[in-house]
């Protein structure tokens, strides 16, 4: 049952729970982000390890090499790469303004914030 | 200002040279790993050194936020402008084979210009975050 | 500092798996613009993180959860195709085509760049897109570093 040639897929399934697991287990909102972050990562190695292809090589074309590893994915993870980093850049910012505007980043001192605004 | 005599020395040494490579990367995207979104990249952070160690008000000087605005609004339409330029000439949205008289050549122009357009927006949207989080420290 | 250190590791683990670009991307990302933005909020938020107060058995919880899952998550990729297989559906349904076609349709050495550019173009522009409106959203949430200020008034 436990094939040698799975073992990439598992090592993306321990990176995605440990990111998950950061995400909800933290109250902190700057470690949720990191947590997102370890999770974003695991999803590239996934799409990565699937296009490899055995006595592959770089998917650039040259008179030496007939076999190429997939250059799909490689397509869609270096747009995802710039795109991940620019929306936690957002979501850094949303967090700098929610602790200007509450005075601190912890996700329930802010719940007992709202709760109080709700109540006045 | 003496301090960090070391860093200031070693930064005007690597900046240019960072800047350089970042145009090579964007402009021999075609012939090995490349393209828009790594040039984009590393020309931001070239700009970003320099704007760590010497500080906000001179990168201000040298690449000033109207600037910034302009080339993450630039990036977007050039690459959306060669798309309405192929259909002018006669053929579907972003068709390269028409933009000159022999498919191939037309093909590297379009790649040639959108990967452009791709350069300047990401370029520009890493120097406009930096921007914001290194100005908001300063209120 | 530890995620700079996770991005290199990263994009080593990206050129031994053949993707160059995808490499080249992950560092210059990583290693440069991702720590700046961490030090970033991380000085302008507090440097240190509440130690949390719950009751044990409260955070026992997630763990539960994210371990079922994960079993879960195991289970299935039982059935997937081995790593570097040449007969998985994603490397013959059209990625075949792309490989032998991009030399006599496009004239580009470098394929990824072709299928980005060309075959995908499309896709590459709302990609941009994404970028461009979290770019205008983070400048209109903490301003653009303006330090004179005329009338006290942001415009």
């Amino acid at each position: 049952m436990f094939e040698p040639g799975l073992y990439n897929y598992w090592i993306v399934v321990f990176l995605m729970m440990t990111g998950f697991f950061v995400v909800i287990s933290r109250g902190n909102l700057v470690k949720k982000i990191v947590g997102l972050n370890i999770f974003q990562t695991s999803v590239f190695l996934l799409y990565i390890t699937m296009g490899k292809v055995d006595e592959g090589t770089a998917p650039i074309l040259d008179d030496r090499f007939t076999a190429y590893s997939n250059p799909l994915p490689h397509v869609l993870i270096l747009t995802a790469i710039v795109v991940g980093v620019a929306t936690s850049a957002l979501g850094l910012a949303l967090v700098v303004r929610i602790r200007e505007a509450y005075g601190t980043v912890e996700e329930d001192e802010i719940a007992k914030a709202d709760e109080e605004d709700a109540e006045t | 200002m003496k301090r960090h005599l070391v860093l200031r020395v070693v930064a005007k040494l690597l900046i240019p040279m960072i800047l350089l490579f970042g145009l090579y990367v964007q402009f021999h995207g075609d012939y090995g790993p490349g393209g828009g979104f790594q040039a984009g990249v590393i020309f931001a952070a070239g700009i970003i050194l320099y704007g760590l160690i010497f500080g906000l008000d001179m990168v201000q000087r040298v690449v000033p936020t109207g600037v910034v605005r302009l080339l993450i609004a630039g990036g977007v339409l050039l690459y959306a402008g060669v798309g309405v330029i192929s259909m002018l000439n006669g053929s579907t949205y972003l068709d390269y084979d028409v933009l000159a008289d022999d498919p191939v050549h037309g093909q590297h122009l379009g790649i040639l210009l959108i990967e452009f357009g791709v350069g300047m927006t990401v370029a520009s949207v890493m120097i406009g975050i930096f921007y914001g989080f290194a100005g908001r420290g300063q209120r | 500092m530890m995620s700079g250190i996770y991005s290199l590791l990263t994009a080593g683990v990206f050129v031994e798996l053949d993707a160059v670009d995808v490499a080249f991307t992950e560092a210059a990302v990583g290693a440069g613009i991702t720590t700046i933005l961490m030090l970033g909020t991380l000085s302008l938020t507090t440097h240190k993180e509440r130690v949390p107060t719950k009751p044990r058995s409260l955070r026992l919880l997630p763990l539960g959860v994210v371990v079922v899952t994960g079993i879960a998550l195991i289970y299935g990729t039982l059935d997937m195709y081995h790593f570097g297989d040449p007969n998985s559906p994603v490397n013959t349904h059209v990625a075949p085509r792309y490989i032998q076609e991009s030399g006599s349709e496009v004239g580009v050495p470098n394929i990824v760049t072709s299928v980005l550019a060309s075959y995908r173009g499309y896709d590459t522009l709302g990609e941009v897109t994404v970028i461009f409106t979290a770019g205008i959203g983070v400048l209109v949430l903490l301003g653009a570093g303006r330090r004179k200020r005329r009338g006290g008034s942001d415009s």
